[in-house]
């Protein structure tokens, strides 16, 4: 009988604590599994929304990382703008050869649905024409898609594109009418609301912040109460006009804006004129070297109003200065967790041993050695270590599971319940290290059982 | 097979002197022999048995079966060797509550450092009459059941001596008699020589030769009071055993 059988038999004697003390080991791992499967979701997340375009060009005058939240993550404050001709400059301008995809974003309005509120982003329908934000398992590169309806038009003013997560949770579909309201609200004082947008498609879920997000035509965002600048805005800011100088204002130029737009009701509609128009931020589909092209005009040069910022730097700085260190307390944290099932099974069988320390000593008088009796010790704590931890692993998976659903609804990121982490490879092997060392102390009194005494019945 | 020369053996008192237990100068059992061991409570029959099993050691003196001393072995060896060469048949039969009546014989195989043989231990419990209980543990086994398990165990790995520490005590008189002609019929099929240690006339009465320990034993020898009309005085009362280490 190997003495897998004996310490199994041993458990099963003294079902109800071994039940027990596996099931706080399993509690404790089903915990570290949510902490591992929620940071690698987390990073991958993190580094994902970031994907399918290079640059992320914004106002000069803030932080890299408040640039990347607002415009990849859609939180914080977008910074402020910067003049509609330096958009130009990289659809047809100066750094136009280097680009092959430049993606608007005018940000600062809401859409509030009841306690939940969720970022409008005012921009061009390149962005899903035109960026891809994903690959799949053969590199492949993804674009979106739409789960209804279509992408918005650049004549139709009103016309708007939610993301999964708002149409889930607003009950908005293709064909209804929404109105954002002006700022970016804490949902408790929602500004003044615009004209409504129609929406005409809505996105397949993607994985990323954009799930989030509302994305209306930004002729139709322009065209917004507060949204104009205005000559004197231009004038007591005293910013700058753009790197040529006075910028054409008033001339549109390629295919950026329409030289006519048409409300939902087929009517025409005056664009707002160029010289009145900002945004927010650029997103930047790079051709072969135009990057460091585009880095050194933007970030080079003193008169740019600009900064360039490559988006995956910032994320990963992101990860290790933030994200990091709190994965790393949880992680922490679930270890201690994983300590103390580990030490409640080191009590559980130390208990146990003043009761078995006869049938210890009727094992060596049938010429078990002392090795061999502490030997059933160890596999029996190891025994009791990763089964919980096998339960444990199940259990977390299971709850990320469960959980997946409605992380998804809320905030867009999917959870896989088959998604296994290589740490959690880790689980397994540490906890037959840890199940060893917190079973050694009973298996040392095990070693140590007075075989004559014990037959006796002295204990 | 086993001879026991000049076996002596003292546990420590708490002021520090030596209560002698055994001093045996000679005893001897053939293979296959069947021997009582008789004597009064407390004067080293169990101990006697623990040394032979290489459960206790002893101070000095020589314990060998089939000519290996196995005072000289390390633990490990005595272990080994009780694994392999000896069967013992406790009093309180000491079967492991855990295990099935057949996980019980297997047990027995377990220590040996070779396979463990199921069908052997089948047919040993078809042996002592407890093929239909086999998957039985012991709290679902009466206490001739329990025996009769423990008696096959004993004899798992066709052990040269089976030492057997008073086994009817715990045996009502009716099944007195069915273990002792399982435990003197199995030794003889098997060629087990056996030592057993008991209290029970009857019992004694059955076998060829009887060993009285206060005869073998002079440390009880010098204990035994004088024949006459007083009672028994009892052997000085043994300590609770030490630890092997000792």
């Amino acid at each position: 009988m190997s003495f897998w059988k004996i310490a199994w038999r041993n458990m099963r004697q003294r079902a109800l604590a071994s039940s027990l003390t596996g099931l706080s080991m399993a509690l404790g791992v089903a915990v570290m599994i949510c902490v591992i499967v929620i940071h690698s979701v987390a990073v991958r997340q993190f580094q994902q929304d970031a994907q399918g375009y290079h640059l992320i060009v914004g106002n000069g005058k803030g932080s890299p990382m408040e640039l990347v939240l607002s415009t990849v993550f859609h939180v914080g404050t977008p910074l402020y703008p910067i003049p509609y001709d330096y958009y130009r400059e990289f659809t047809d301008g100066k750094f136009a050869p280097f680009v092959e995809v430049a993606v608007p974003y005018c940000m600062g309005d809401s859409f509030v649905v009841g306690d939940k509120v969720f970022r409008v982003i005012g921009t061009s329908p390149d962005l899903f024409d035109k960026i891809k934000f994903d690959a799949d398992e053969q590199g492949n590169l993804l674009g979106y898609k739409f789960s209804a309806g279509r992408n918005f038009k650049v004549e139709n003013c009103y016309e708007a594109v939610l993301g999964s997560v708002v149409a889930a949770q607003s009950g908005l579909v293709v064909g209804d009418y929404f109105n954002p309201t002006h700022g970016i609200s804490d949902g408790e004082n929602p500004g003044k609301e615009h004209g409504a947008f129609e929406i005409v498609g809505v996105l397949k879920p993607t994985g990323t912040a954009n799930d989030r997000g509302v994305f209306v035509n930004m002729e139709g965002f322009y065209l917004g109460d507060g949204h104009a600048l205005t000559p004197k805005d231009d004038a007591e800011l005293k910013r700058p006009i753009g790197p040529r100088g006075e910028p054409k204002v008033d001339e549109p130029r390629g295919t950026l804006a329409p030289p006519l737009c048409y409300d939902t009701g087929g009517a025409e509609v005056t664009p707002l004129p160029e010289r009145q128009r900002e945004v927010t931020s650029i997103l930047v589909l790079c051709r072969q070297f135009g990057q460091l092209q585009i880095d050194q005009g933007v970030n080079k040069d003193p008169t740019s109003p600009a900064q360039a910022i490559t988006p995956t730097r910032v994320v990963t700085q992101l990860l290790q200065n933030i994200v990091g260190p709190v994965q790393v307390v949880l992680l922490v944290l679930t270890i201690l967790i994983v300590l103390v099932a580990s030490i409640s099974i080191l009590v559980s069988i130390y208990n146990s041993m003043s009761e078995r320390s006869h049938d210890i000593a009727v094992m060596r008088a049938l010429g078990a050695s002392r090795q061999a009796v502490m030997l059933i010790i160890l596999v029996e704590s190891i025994l009791l270590s990763v089964l919980g931890g096998l339960a444990g692993i199940v259990l977390g998976h299971g709850l990320v599971g469960l959980a997946a659903p409605y992380v998804v609804e809320s905030t867009g990121v999917r959870l896989n319940v088959l998604e296994f982490d290589e740490w959690e490879a880790v689980i397994l092997p540490a906890l037959v290290a840890l199940a060893s060392l917190v079973g050694l102390l009973p298996a040392l009194n095990a070693y140590r059982t007075d075989v004559a005494r014990s037959l006796s019945g002295v204990r | 097979m086993l001879r026991i020369e000049n076996v002596k053996k003292s546990y420590r008192e708490p002021d520090g002197g030596r209560l002698p237990i055994l001093d045996v100068p000679l005893l001897e059992i053939a293979a296959g022999e069947q021997v009582v061991l008789r004597g009064r409570s407390g004067c080293g029959k169990t101990t006697l048995l623990n040394a032979i099993a290489g459960l206790t050691t002893i101070d000095s003196g020589m314990i060998a079966i089939n000519g290996l001393d196995l005072s000289r072995l390390p633990e490990a060896g005595r272990d080994r060797f009780r694994a392999r060469n000896l069967g013992y048949v406790f009093q309180t039969f000491n079967l492991l509550a855990a295990f099935t009546a057949l996980e019980n014989v297997l047990l027995g195989m377990t220590f040996t450092g070779q396979r463990s043989d199921p069908s052997r231990a089948r047919k040993l419990l078809e042996r002592v009459g407890l093929g239909h209980r086999v998957h039985h543990k012991p709290a679902a086994m009466s206490v001739g059941e329990q025996q009769r398990t423990a008696v096959a165990r004993a004899l798992a790995n066709q052990p040269v001596l089976l030492l057997a520490d008073e086994p009817t005590a715990n045996v009502d008189p009716a099944h007195q008699q069915q273990v002792i002609d399982l435990l003197r019929g199995v030794c003889e099929q098997e060629n087990v020589a056996m030592l057993l240690v008991t209290h029970s006339p009857e019992v004694s009465s059955q076998f060829g030769r009887v060993e009285q320990l206060e005869e073998v034993n002079r440390v009880a020898t010098a204990q035994t009071p004088a024949p006459g009309p007083q009672p028994p005085a009892p052997c000085p009362q043994t300590p609770a055993p030490p630890s092997l280490a000792e």
